[in-house]
């Protein structure tokens, strides 16, 4: 019915229809195309709390992501989070003296690390630590701080 | 009562007995392998009944299967007002899950339930014995040829399954009810991880692939050679792969996604 021809030709259409659709899921799908860890370079920040912090969390610079939470470890003698975050190789100018804060994007949305750019000349190499950290705002904390000050208020 | 103890010592006899022969027919099939890569032919051949003659059925439900999900997922996210996530549902719905089951299945009924009435056919019609008096292996020319067919053409079909589906859900989310462009695919690309969720699923499909497979040459070649036996052993293919499928699916989900 199909010589051998036509059917080696079909089957390999087949075949490259198979690794098209994995290439579309790679770069259409996933963020195989949008970040590789590749060529970036990771640095370290210290939280008393981090919240709901996760690992694969997007780390922010004036809202833009400039990369990915790599690791969340526990520092046993000083009882803070480490937060290790691979930041793409093209965002290589980030002052020593930058600050790290955990917000929430919207109000029950998922929790990333935002980075402020401080001033100084010299710039974060592979392996640096951010020194001002900000914990993440716990909500009940924040609920409860506020109904002790109506509390305190309403003595007065 | 001895009646009773004496058909259950049958059954569960014989059904060791099964998975004895399913194991060891498994072997020979494996060993078969590199005789089938040297003959090329007869595993395009195979490909193109196995994997090609299947795209169709694939297709078709992967842009179904993607609308459904595009459909129902807005519903549900619009009253949270997050359809912006949409893409994210459709996607690791798919890329996980639904993706390498569903193909899964589809492929045990297109395929596998030919594979074995072909294989039991030629059993009931002693070709198979007819190749063992010329001095042919039946395993290596005919069983594992459509072994390796469709342990390659079902992950092929699962990520075409998948990625057709995304297009399925893109088609519904953006087309007709009016999820914005840029956001679908943002943040699909935000949330899923290609190593994580898509080499995960492909993963899955192959695990899939070889347990089909399996199972549907092993009730061909095992069937008795007649017209009940054949069809009895497409019945049993068809539940037992099913039945494989989901249970995998679950152990391996547990393995892959389990630790969060």
């Amino acid at each position: 019915m199909h010589n051998s021809k036509t059917v080696e030709i079909i089957v390999g259409l087949f075949v490259a229809l198979g690794i098209a659709a994995l290439f579309m899921l790679a770069m259409k799908v996933s963020n195989l195309s949008t970040f590789s860890g590749d060529n970036g370079y990771v640095i370290n920040a210290r939280f008393e709390n981090i919240g709901g912090l996760k690992v694969r969390s997007p780390v922010t610079v004036a809202g833009v992501r400039v990369g990915r939470i790599s690791d969340i470890n526990f520092d046993n003698s000083t009882y803070e989070a480490v937060v290790s975050m691979s930041i793409d190789g093209s965002y290589n100018t980030l002052p020593t003296d930058t600050s790290a804060s955990i917000f929430t994007a919207g109000l029950l949305g998922e929790q990333y690390v935002a980075l402020e750019p401080g001033g100084a000349e010299k710039y974060l190499q592979q392996g640096g630590e951010v020194r001002l950290t900000q914990s993440a705002i716990v909500l009940e904390q924040v609920i409860g701080q506020f109904l002790y000050s109506q509390a305190e208020g309403g003595d007065k | 009562m001895v009646g009773v103890i004496r058909k259950l010592g049958k059954w569960g006899l014989g059904t060791f007995e099964r998975l004895g022969r399913g194991h060891i027919f498994l072997y020979h099939v494996l060993t078969g392998i590199p005789a089938v890569l040297a003959r090329f032919g007869l595993l395009v051949q195979q490909m193109l009944s196995v994997g090609v003659l299947s795209l169709l059925i694939i297709v078709v439900s992967g842009v179904f299967v993607g609308m459904v999900l595009g459909l129902q997922g807005y519903n549900t996210l619009v009253d949270f007002g997050a359809e912006q996530s949409l893409g994210v549902v459709v996607a690791l719905s798919l890329v996980r899950e639904l993706g390498p089951v569903v193909a899964a299945l589809l492929f045990a009924g297109r395929a596998g339930s030919a594979l074995t009435a072909e294989i039991g056919l030629m059993k009931s019609t002693e070709q198979l014995s007819g190749m063992e008096m010329m001095a042919v292996d039946p395993i290596k020319r005919v069983i594992a040829p459509r072994f390796l067919a469709g342990f390659i053409s079902l992950p092929i079909l699962a990520t075409i399954f998948t990625a057709v589906g995304v297009i399925g859900g893109y088609f519904v989310g953006v087309g007709l009810l009016g999820v914005d462009d840029g956001a679908f695919w943002s943040q699909m690309q935000a949330k899923v991880d290609f190593y994580e969720d898509i080499m995960n699923g492909v993963i899955k499909s192959i695990v899939f692939g070889f347990v089909v497979t399996w199972i549907a040459v092993f009730e061909g070649y095992d069937c008795v050679p007649t017209s009940e036996g054949v069809s009895g052993a497409t019945t049993r293919t068809v539940v037992h792969s099913s039945l494989a499928i989901l249970g995998l699916d679950f152990v391996l989900t547990a393995l892959m996604f389990g630790n969060i």
